[in-house]
C-alpha cells in the first residue's frame, strides 16, 4: 500500500470536473483506508491459506468460518452505530447470552404450547432485545448517564439473569432442529444440483464422502445475480454522476475494483456451491449488511447519527432530536444482540451459561479495526464487517494451525492495536 | 537603533495541494509591539506555528534568525526554551485545575517529583500581580471568566522567562473592558522590554498599540508599515488588495408587515433556578427588515435568542411568539425550524458545525427532508444544493468535500449561514455573525444579509460591534441585564445613544 502519496485536502470521492488530473490520485488516497482494510483481509486470508496447507478455503471450513463468526458481525452492525454516535455498549455479550437462555427455556422447558414454535420464540426474543436496548438507552439518552457505566451494569445484570434462568451451571437443550437451521442450515437448492463428476463408489458399494463434484445451482445463481447487480448498479451510479457533471473516480480504478470484488465473490460462492450451498446465516447477514450500508450511506437517519456523533450540540441546534436518536441506536443494538444470541444458541444446539461471554470485546474490536473513531462521528459499516472478518479469519486460522487459545488473544490484541495505530498515523500525516 | 530580535527569511510552507506561505518575511525589533494582520486564511497562524516549532524545522523552507542565531526548532519546547511563547486563540488551560497548577503545569517547583506548593503559590501571586489579576492562586480555571483566563495564560508565559510573546487574536472573545486592560498590559510589557507579536483582526487595537504592522495576504508579505504610516484605511487596502470605500454594502430597505412578534418573554437560569436571565422582553421584526440587538457582554442577548429557538437555553420559559399574527409553538428546535425560525450561533465551532464532516453534509443538516424522499437522501440533489450555496455565499474551498474543520473562520461562518439559508427561514437570527472573521469576509456576510432582507426575510442581528449594527440594521433594540432598555431607528442611532440607553437602563434596573 502506498501510504506515501500525499493526501489532498479533499476527503470525499466526487470532485468537480475541472480538477481532472488530481482525481486519480486523490480518489485512491481518500479510499486508501477502505482499500487498505480489504487488502489486509486478503493478505491475512492468503497467509492462513498457506500456513494451514489449504484448509482455510476448503468449502467445509468456509461454512464453519461463517457460522462461527456471523454473530460477531451481526452485533458489530449495531455496535458501529453505537460507536459512531459517540457511545459504547459493553452489555451485548451478556444480552446475547440471556436471550439464548430465554429462547431455550421457551422452546424446551416452559409449557407454552404453540408459543414455543421457533419462529414465534425468535420474534419474541428480538422484541425483548429491543426492550433491553430501550431500557439501557433511556438512561443514556434522557438522563445523560455515561453509556460505559449503564452498559457495564447491563453486562453484569444480564449475565446474572442468564445464569439464573438456566438454573446455575447447567445448559438447556437440545433445541429443535428447525431452530438450529438458523445457524447450521443451508438454503434449499430450488433448481436442483448439477453433478459434474459423479462421486466415486468404493468396492462395498458406498459412495466416498467428498469425492466427485456436485454444484449447488441455486447458490451459483444467487451469486451470479448478486455480482451482476453489483456491477450494474455501480455502473449506473457512475453514469448518473457523469450526466450531472460529477466525476466519481477514474474509470480504470472503477473497473479494477469491480473486477477484483466480483472475482473474489464468485470464487467464494463457487466454494460454497461445491459443498452444501450458502449457509442461511450468511444470507441473513448479507441482507443485514446491505440494509445497514443503505441506512448509513443514504438515509437521513444515518446522516443524523453521524452528525450527532460529530458534534451533538450542533446537531441538536440543527433540529435533530438527539435524545430520541440515541434511544433508537440502543434499541437497534438490543435487537441485534438478541439476534446474535439466537445465532449462538442455534449453532451450539443448546443454551449455556457462558454463551457470548466476552464477545462484546470481539464486537467492539471489529468496529475499531474497521476504522471507527472512539470519539464518535467516524466509521463505516463495511469497515466494521471487514474488521469482523479479520477477527474471524484469525480465530479460525490460528485454531486450525493449533495455536494455543492464550496466544490467539495476544495476537488479536496486537492486531487491534496495530490497526488503530496505522489509522491514527495516517490521519496525522494528512 | 534597536537591534533585531527576530528575522524570518523567505519562509515557504506547503501543505498537500496548497501553498500556505510563500517567501514570507518578518522582521521584529527588540522591545516593539509588532502587529501581524491579514484576512482569515492569509497564513498568519501558519507563520506563527512555523516560528514556534509546531511545524518542525525541515517541514518548511526558509530561515529563522532569532537573536542573531539561526534556529531549527523541532517542537514547541525548543522555542519556549529560547523565550518564544505563543498564546493561542483557543486557550490551553485545564479547567478543573487551579490557576497556580495551570501556570506551572509541566514546570512545577518540585524536588524529586514532590511539588512544593508554597513556592508555586508565592510565585503565582507575584505573576498574577504583574498581569493585574486579583484572584486567589487556588481558584479553579473553570470559575473565572475568559478575560481572566487570558491573563492566566499570559502569566504562564511570563513564568517561562519570555522574551518574545506571541498573541494570536487575544481579544477575540473578550469584552471591550477586558480587551482594553489586555492592551494596556501589552504596553506595560513593552516598557519592561518584552517584545510582542500581536495577531489581530481588530484594526482599532492594532492602531492603538502597534509600533509596526506587517500585512500578509494569500501567504505573502504585502508590506510592513512603521508607526507613522499606520492607518486603518491603509491596512484594509493592503489586506484585501483593494480599497473598501464602504465597509457596509448599500441597501434600500423595503419593509413590510410584522413577521415575528415576541411578547413578554421571560427565562430563568438553567442552573441557578431563582435567577431570572430574561425579564419580560417584547420585540418584533418585520418583513425585509434588519433588526439589531445591541448590548454589552452578559446582557442576555444570546440567552434570549437561544431560549426562543426551541428552548435551547434556560428553564421556566414563559411568553408568546407570533408568526405573521398567529401564535406558534417553539418548544423544540425542530418546531422552531418548521415555523421558519433559524438561529446562527455565535460559537460556530461548538454549536454550529460538525467539524469532522465535510461542507456538503453540514449545509444540508438542518433541512435533510429538502434533499431526501421517504428518508432516503438524493445524493445528486444534495451535491447540487451544496454547490449552489457554496457559490451563493462564496465559500472558498477546493470542493464541497472539504472538512469544515479545515476552513478559515470566515468560510466556516459561511457554511453555517448556508445551512440555515437552505432551511429557508422567514426569520433569521444571527448571533455575532462576524465575530473573529476578517474585513473581506465581513463585507461578504453583510452583503448576504442585505440580499436576504431584500428577498423579504426578517433578520435579527445580535452584535457587540456598534458600528456594525449602525451600518447594517434598520432598527436597533438595546438590551441590558435581561431587559430591552431602548429602541431606536438606525438612522437616529449613534454609539453614544446606545451607550446612554444602556447606562440609563442600568439606573432603572437597580
Amino acid at each position: 500500500m502506498s501510504t506515501e502519496s500525499a493526501p489532498g485536502p479533499q476527503t470525499g470521492v466526487a470532485q468537480d470536473l475541472q480538477q481532472g488530473p488530481r482525481i486519480a490520485v486523490s480518489a485512491l488516497v481518500t479510499n486508501l483506508r477502505e482499500y487498505g482494510l480489504v487488502l489486509a483481509l486478503i493478505a491475512i486470508m492468503v497467509f492462513f491459506q498457506f500456513t494451514t496447507s489449504g484448509t482455510l478455503f476448503k468449502p467445509v471450513n468456509l461454512s464453519n468460518l461463517v457460522q462461527q463468526n456471523s454473530f460477531i458481525i451481526v452485533m458489530a452492525l449495531g455496535m458501529l452505530l453505537v460507536i459512531v454516535s459517540g457511545h459504547i455498549d459493553l452489555s451485548v455479550g451478556s444480552v446475547a447470552g440471556f436471550i439464548g437462555a430465554l429462547a431455550a427455556m421457551m422452546m424446551v422447558i416452559w409449557p407454552l404450547g404453540p408459543l414455543s414454535n421457533p419462529l414465534v420464540v425468535s420474534i419474541i426474543c428480538l422484541i425483548v432485545g429491543g426492550a433491553i436496548g430501550a431500557a439501557q438507552g433511556y438512561w443514556i439518552a434522557y438522563h445523560r448517564i455515561p453509556s460505559f457505566i449503564v452498559t457495564l451494569a447491563g453486562m453484569l445484570i444480564f449475565r446474572g439473569i442468564c445464569q439464573a434462568l438456566l438454573g446455575g451451571g447447567s445448559s438447556v437443550g437440545p433445541l429443535p432442529v428447525g431452530f438450529k437451521a438458523l445457524s447450521s442450515g443451508f438454503i434449499p437448492d430450488l433448481i436442483g444440483p448439477l453433478t459434474l463428476i459423479p462421486p466415486t463408489v468404493n468396492a462395498a458399494g458406498k459412495t466416498i464422502v467428498g469425492s466427485g463434484l456436485t454444484l449447488h445451482m441455486t447458490t451459483l445463481v444467487i451469486g451470479l445475480v448478486a455480482v451482476l447487480a453489483y456491477a450494474y448498479f455501480g455502473l449506473k451510479a457512475r453514469r448518473t454522476r457523469e450526466r450531472h457533471g460529477y466525476e466519481a473516480e477514474p474509470f480504470s480504478l472503477f473497473v479494477v475494483k469491480t473486477l477484483v470484488i466480483s472475482a473474489l465473490a464468485l470464487f467464494l460462492v463457487y466454494q460454497f456451491a461445491t459443498y452444501r450451498g450458502l449457509p442461511i446465516v450468511l444470507m441473513v447477514m448479507g441482507v443485514l449488511i446491505a440494509l445497514f450500508v443503505f441506512v448509513t450511506k443514504r438515509m437521513t437517519i444515518g446522516r443524523r447519527i453521524y452528525a450527532m456523533g460529530g458534534n451533538a450540540k450542533a446537531a441538536q441546534l440543527s433540529g435533530i432530536n438527539t435524545e430520541r436518536l440515541t434511544l433508537m441506536v440502543f434499541i437497534n443494538m438490543g435487537v441485534l444482540s438478541a439476534l446474535g444470541g439466537l445465532i449462538i444458541a442455534a449453532r451450539l444446539g443448546q443454551a449455556v451459561p457462558a454463551a457470548g461471554l466476552g464477545s462484546e470485546l470481539d464486537v467492539i474490536a471489529a468496529v475499531f479495526i474497521g476504522g471507527a473513531s472512539a470519539m464518535g462521528g467516524v466509521g463505516q459499516v463495511i469497515g466494521a464487517v471487514v474488521g469482523g472478518f479479520i477477527m474471524g479469519v484469525m480465530n479460525n486460522g490460528m485454531s486450525i494451525m493449533g495455536v494455543n487459545v492464550d496466544w490467539q488473544q495476544v495476537v488479536k490484541g496486537l492486531v487491534l492495536l496495530g490497526a488503530v495505530v496505522f489509522d491514527v498515523y495516517n490521519k496525522n500525516k494528512a | 537603533m534597536a537591534s533585531t530580535i527576530l528575522e524570518m527569511r523567505d519562509i515557504t510552507k506547503t501543505f498537500p495541494g496548497v501553498k500556505a506561505l510563500s517567501n514570507v518575511k518578518l522582521m521584529v525589533e527588540e522591545g516593539e509591539i509588532h502587529a501581524v494582520v491579514g484576512e482569515n486564511g492569509a497564513g498568519k497562524s501558519t507563520l506563527m506555528k512555523v516560528l514556534s516549532g509546531v511545524y518542525p524545522s525541515g517541514t518548511y523552507d526558509g530561515q529563522i534568525i532569532y537573536r542573531g542565531d539561526e534556529c531549527h526548532f523541532k517542537g514547541i519546547h525548543d522555542s519556549e526554551r529560547k523565550g518564544i511563547v505563543i498564546i493561542h486563540q483557543e486557550l490551553a488551560l485545564v479547567p478543573m485545575l487551579s490557576i497556580a497548577e495551570n501556570i506551572f503545569l509541566g514546570n512545577e517547583h518540585a524536588r524529586y517529583g514532590v511539588i512544593d506548593w508554597n513556592a508555586n503559590e508565592t510565585r503565582t501571586s507575584a505573576l498574577l500581580k504583574k498581569v493585574g489579576l486579583k484572584e486567589d492562586p487556588n481558584t479553579l480555571i473553570t470559575n473565572i471568566g475568559v478575560g481572566k483566563q487570558q491573563l492566566v495564560e499570559i502569566a504562564k508565559a511570563l513564568s517561562k522567562e519570555v522574551r518574545l510573546l506571541i498573541l494570536d487574536e487575544p481579544t477575540a472573545s473578550l469584552s471591550e473592558k477586558d480587551s482594553q486592560a489586555l492592551l494596556d498590559l501589552l504596553l506595560e510589557f513593552k516598557r519592561q522590554g518584552i517584545t510582542s507579536i500581536l495577531i489581530s483582526h481588530k484594526l482599532n487595537e492594532v492602531n492603538r498599540v502597534a509600533d509596526k504592522v506587517t500585512i500578509i495576504r494569500d501567504g505573502r508579505t504585502i508590506e510592513t508599515l512603521a508607526k507613522d504610516d499606520i492607518s486603518e484605511d491603509r491596512i484594509i487596502t493592503s489586506m484585501v488588495g483593494r480599497s473598501l470605500d464602504d465597509r457596509y454594502p448599500p441597501r434600500e430597505p423595503k419593509i413590510g408587515e410584522t413577521v415575528l412578534e415576541v411578547k413578554n418573554w421571560s427565562v430563568y437560569h438553567p442552573i441557578h433556578a431563582e435567577r431570572q436571565v430574561i425579564k419580560g422582553i417584547n420585540l418584533n421584526a418585520r418583513k425585509g427588515e434588519v433588526v439589531g440587538i445591541a448590548g454589552l457582554m452578559g446582557a442576555g442577548r444570546t440567552e434570549f435568542a437561544m431560549s426562543l429557538f426551541g428552548r435551547s437555553y434556560g428553564r421556566r420559559i414563559t411568553g408568546e411568539v407570533f408568526l405573521n399574527g398567529k401564535p406558534i409553538d417553539v418548544s423544540s428546535v425542530s418546531k422552531a425550524v418548521e415555523h421558519g425560525i433559524a438561529y446562527v450561533t455565535e460559537d460556530r465551532k461548538t454549536y454550529g458545525l460538525n467539524l469532522i464532516d465535510h461542507i456538503k453534509h453540514n449545509i444540508t443538516l438542518a433541512n435533510l427532508p429538502g434533499v431526501s424522499r421517504h428518508g432516503v437522501v438524493d445524493d445528486l440533489r444534495e451535491l447540487s444544493v451544496a454547490n449552489e450555496y457554496k457559490a451563493k455565499t462564496n465559500i472558498r474551498s477546493s470542493s464541497v468535500y472539504q472538512m469544515t474543520g479545515n476552513l478559515s473562520g470566515g468560510n466556516q461562518q459561511k457554511v453555517v449561514l448556508s445551512k440555515w439559508l437552505f432551511a429557508n427561514p422567514e426569520v433569521l437570527i444571527l448571533d455575532e455573525p462576524t465575530r473573529g472573521i476578517d474585513v473581506g469576509a465581513k463585507y461578504e456576510i453583510y452583503t448576504i444579509i442585505a440580499r436576504l432582507a431584500s428577498e423579504g426575510k426578517a433578520i435579527i442581528v445580535i452584535s457587540s460591534e456598534m458600528p456594525e449594527l449602525l451600518g447594517i440594521t434598520d432598527r436597533i433594540y438595546v438590551m441590558n441585564e435581561g431587559r430591552i432598555v431602548g429602541e431606536m431607528a438606525a438612522s437616529d442611532a449613534s454609539q453614544e445613544k446606545i451607550m446612554r440607553a444602556i447606562v440609563r437602563g442600568e439606573g432603572k434596573a437597580s
